[in-house]
C-alpha cells in the first residue's frame, strides 16, 4: 500500500487532470488508471461563465483525494498564497507544492520550496514537494517537515523519462523509508515502470496520459505498467553483467564434435 | 468603484467583498478569494472592504497536474 501522511492507497498512480481532450475523456481516463489521487489547480473564475464549478463536480463525482497544486508559482508568496485559496476550495490540506524557478525546463526553484514547504508545514499543510534529485535539498525538505518528497523524473511535459536514473537511484537509497513519487517527465508506461522496478513508492503524471492519441487507453497502460513494476521491484530483479552467463545448465551436455 | 477583478478593471457598487462578489455573479459557487496579493478566507468575506484600485482574485478549481 502507498501510504502517504498516514493515508493508505492501494494504487501507485497519481493522475493529472489537465489536458485531456473532453470532460468525458478525463473522467473514463481517470476510471481506467484506477488512480485513488488526482491532481487539481485554481485558476481565474470569471463570474460569467464559471467554468471552474463544471471541472470540479466532474471530479468530486469521481469521489478520490484531491491533491491541489500550486502550478505557476514562482515565490514564497504566491505559493503560500495559492496553497491557503486551494485548502479553502478543495477542503483539504494536501498540496503539490511547486515553486517554479524558470521557464523552459520549469524547474524547482529549491530555495523558495524549501521556505514555503517550512511555511505550509507551520500552517497545518501536508505539504508533497515537488523538487529535484538533489539530495541536500531533499534532507532541508524533510527538516521542514515534509513526510514526502517527489523528485522530477525529467522537466514537466517533456515526456523524457527519468533523465538522471543514478540520482534518483541514490536517492531512494538514500531516504529508504521516506515515501518517494516520481513526478513529471514521464512519457511512456516504460518510464513509469522503470521508476517502481527501482524502489519509488509512486508516480505522478499528466501529460503522458492526456496528450496521448487514445488517453483512455494510455491510462489503462500506466496502471499496468506501475504495477507490474512494483511487482518485479518486490521481486527482487537481478543485478545486470557485462558479459552472457548461460540459463541452460552445462552440466550433462553431450560431446557431439 | 473601480477595482481590478481578475487583472480587468471592473465597476462595483460595494465596499464590503461579499457584496462584491454577488454583484459579479459569484453567488454560491466554490471560489477563493485575495485581495492584493492575500488570501481572504470565507469567513472573513463579510468583514473585509474593498477600496478604489484594489487588485481582486477571484480563484476556482481548474485542471491541474
Amino acid at each position: 500500500m502507498l501510504d502517504v501522511y498516514g493515508e493508505k492507497f492501494s494504487n501507485r498512480l497519481l493522475l493529472g487532470s489537465a489536458q485531456y481532450p473532453s470532460p468525458a475523456i478525463l473522467s473514463e481516463s481517470i476510471k481506467q488508471s484506477q488512480s485513488q489521487i488526482v491532481t487539481v489547480s485554481l485558476r481565474r473564475e470569471s463570474g460569467g461563465d464559471l467554468a471552474g464549478q463544471a471541472f470540479w463536480q466532474i471530479i468530486q463525482d469521481l469521489k478520490l483525494k484531491v491533491l491541489p497544486n500550486t502550478a505557476g508559482c514562482y515565490t514564497v508568496k504566491e505559493a503560500v498564497t495559492t496553497a491557503h485559496m486551494a485548502r479553502e476550495v478543495f477542503n483539504t490540506d494536501w498540496v503539490k507544492l511547486e515553486v517554479i524557478g524558470e521557464e523552459d525546463t520549469l524547474q524547482p526553484n529549491v530555495f523558495e520550496l524549501v521556505e514555503a514547504a517550512r511555511i505550509l508545514v507551520e500552517d497545518g499543510f501536508k505539504v508533497f514537494p515537488y523538487t529535484t534529485d538533489d539530495l541536500i535539498v531533499a534532507e532541508k525538505l524533510l527538516q521542514a517537515g515534509c513526510e514526502v518528497l517527489m523528485p522530477w523524473g525529467a522537466p514537466i511535459g517533456s515526456g523524457r523519462g527519468l533523465n538522471n536514473p543514478y540520482a534518483l537511484k541514490t536517492m531512494r537509497s538514500h531516504f529508504p523509508d521516506t515515501p518517494l513519487i516520481v513526478d513529471a517527465g514521464i512519457g511512456v508506461p516504460s518510464h513509469a515502470s522503470q521508476a517502481m522496478e527501482m524502489g519509488f513508492d509512486a508516480v505522478l503524471l499528466n501529460t503522458a496520459v492526456a496528450g496521448a492519441g487514445d488517453p483512455v487507453a494510455m491510462a489503462k497502460a500506466f496502471n499496468l505498467a506501475i504495477e507490474a513494476g512494483l511487482l518485479a521491484f518486490e521481486a527482487d530483479p537481478i543485478d545486470a553483467r557485462d558479459m552472457a552467463e548461460p540459463s541452460t545448465p552445462m552440466m550433462g551436455k553431450a560431446f557431439l564434435s | 468603484m473601480k477595482i481590478f477583478l481578475n487583472g480587468m478593471q471592473t465597476q462595483v457598487d460595494h465596499t464590503e467583498l461579499e457584496a462584491v462578489l454577488v454583484q459579479l455573479g459569484y453567488q454560491d459557487v466554490t471560489i477563493a478569494t485575495a485581495i492584493n496579493g492575500d488570501f481572504v478566507p470565507l469567513s472573513q468575506r463579510k468583514h473585509t472592504q474593498i477600496n478604489e484600485g484594489d487588485k481582486l482574485e477571484v480563484l476556482a478549481p481548474m485542471q491541474g497536474g
